[in-house]
């Protein structure tokens, strides 16, 4: 559905006196994203992950250099088209709940989505009244504003807009930071049932444990670059069947596993 | 060493999220709390180290009640790492605020000489985390609550942030009380876990320590 080749990002900083320089913060990244499949990308804070979703909905300010092609059903996906098809085709479920309007009740905001993706007024009201039910929020919450809801709420009401703009892939940015448990397998079970329905899901997150549950395939960043894409069913025992050195160290330093590096990883000064 | 004594602690709609509570930390120990949401967990975490008074009931470390001001012998690691600095202050001033750290902790941190001169909004959550961390380390502190310190942190720097910080634990013999939803972390530091539910402490069910 989504093909990314080569993506070469750099974005300016300011050196002393004001001079331009560009820093390289994603180099030459490539993925694939298929229909009915999460995708996870994974990598610590500063690997590239969000950029990597902002470069894909064009929402990166200028100015910038980038390369590479991105594809979207077998079209080219230009700057145009990026804008052309933000909140219809692709949808962003952003990292941070202050993306919610404050002044705006949660019903009222999700139906602007819908209207967005092409429903008339009323259909769009009766469409973000039902995507709420069906991410278990009631009646009240649909009358609250963003800050009367949980971070679990706030997050659904998010997942809910995504939900109604018919988008054929949706960029869910660290869906689960700051919920409980119970929350968490709520909005990554959300997740996991869009990618039922044929869409393709791009789950960034730095928290490999609970993504691999729902993700298909899994994409490890580090320092802007792609170490490996491995199925989810690599991440398993010792992680052997892992290619690369940082993929296992990543693994086996869960709680679950090891819970230490490996001597080839500190070999390799990984960490 | 920390003794806290049937504390209780209410809030203003009469609920009561801490009732009768007692609780102790022995030198050198890792105890796990474990809850839901909105259980207490970090209610009971700021009681014990002071940034609450409880509304009955007593907390002593050593025998001695927590000090009115001055350096706080139990120190609260909070979640959120960007809330508990002032982003005014320097990197360099942040980590010196109670103690200077000598270079060799610093470098067991993971923390680099470059960021201390720049202002925590400059670092990331992971990065302050550890200035954080450190931070609190300062001699005359014998306790800390460590409130879910690691969950927002990826395998890698989450591992690295619990070597270190075991490191110098186990060398002062210092009690650590972590506070945390992740019960596969909690089996992996803590011999002894307790589970707060419903304003009550008691032990959780768990299968068998492991040590890594």
């Amino acid at each position: 559905m989504l093909t990314i080749e080569h993506l070469t990002l750099q974005l300016p900083y300011y050196a002393p006196w004001w001079r331009r320089r560009w820093a390289e913060v994603l180099s030459d990244v490539s993925l694939e994203l298929h229909p009915g499949e999460v995708h996870a990308v994974v990598g610590a804070s500063g690997a590239g992950k969000s950029l990597l979703a902002h470069a894909l909905l064009g929402l990166l300010p200028e100015p910038k250099r980038q390369t590479g092609r991105l594809t979207f059903h077998r079209q080219v996906l230009t700057a145009a088209r990026q804008r052309q098809l933000r909140g219809r085709e692709l949808a962003l479920i952003p990292q941070s709940l202050d993306a919610l309007d404050p002044l705006v009740r949660s019903q009222r905001q999700v139906s602007w989505a819908a209207n967005r993706a092409g429903d008339a007024r009323a259909n769009a009201w009766q469409a973000a009244g039902q995507a709420l039910t069906h991410y278990q929020l009631d009646e009240r919450s649909k009358q609250a504003f963003p800050h009367e809801l949980s971070g679990g709420m706030a997050r659904r009401v998010l997942v809910a807009m995504a939900h109604v703009s018919h988008a054929q892939l949706i960029i869910a940015d660290e869906p689960s930071v700051g919920l409980d448990p119970q929350q968490r397998d709520r909005v990554l079970d959300a997740l996991a049932a869009l990618a039922r329905q044929g869409k393709a899901v791009l789950l960034i997150t730095h928290d490999l444990r609970h993504a691999l549950p729902i993700a298909q395939r899994v994409t490890l960043m580090r320092q802007g670059r792609c170490v490996e894409t491995a199925f989810a069913s690599a991440f398993q025992g010792d992680g052997d069947t892992l290619a690369t050195d940082y993929a296992q160290a990543l693994w086996q330093a869960l709680p679950d596993n090891h819970f230490g590096v490996t001597p080839t990883a500190q070999a390799q000064n990984v960490a | 060493m920390l003794n806290a004594y049937r504390l209780h602690h209410a809030f203003a709609d009469q609920t009561a999220v801490l009732d009768n509570v007692s609780l102790s930390l022995e030198a050198g120990e890792w105890l796990g709390l474990s809850g839901h949401s909105g259980a207490g967990k970090s209610t009971l975490g700021q009681l014990l180290a002071g940034h609450l008074a409880p509304q009955a009931g007593t907390i002593e470390v050593d025998g001695e009640a927590l000090p009115r001001s001055g350096l706080q012998p139990v120190q609260w690691l909070p979640q959120a790492p960007e809330l508990s600095v002032n982003p005014r202050w320097r990197v360099k001033r942040i980590l010196e605020e109670a103690w200077t750290p000598p270079a060799e902790l610093r470098e067991a941190f993971g923390i680099e000489p470059g960021w201390l001169n720049r202002y925590p909004g400059a670092l990331s959550g992971g990065e302050l985390q550890r200035v954080c961390v450190l931070r609190a380390l300062a001699p005359g502190v014998r306790c800390l609550v460590a409130d879910e310190i690691s969950s927002m942190l990826d395998p890698l720097t989450q591992l690295a942030l619990w070597q270190a910080l075991r490191e110098v634990v186990d060398e002062r013999r210092l009690g650590v009380l972590v506070i945390s939803h992740d019960a596969a972390l909690l089996e992996r530091l803590c011999p002894r876990q307790l589970t707060l539910s419903e304003g009550r402490l008691s032990p959780s069910v768990r299968h068998g320590a492991q040590s890594a």
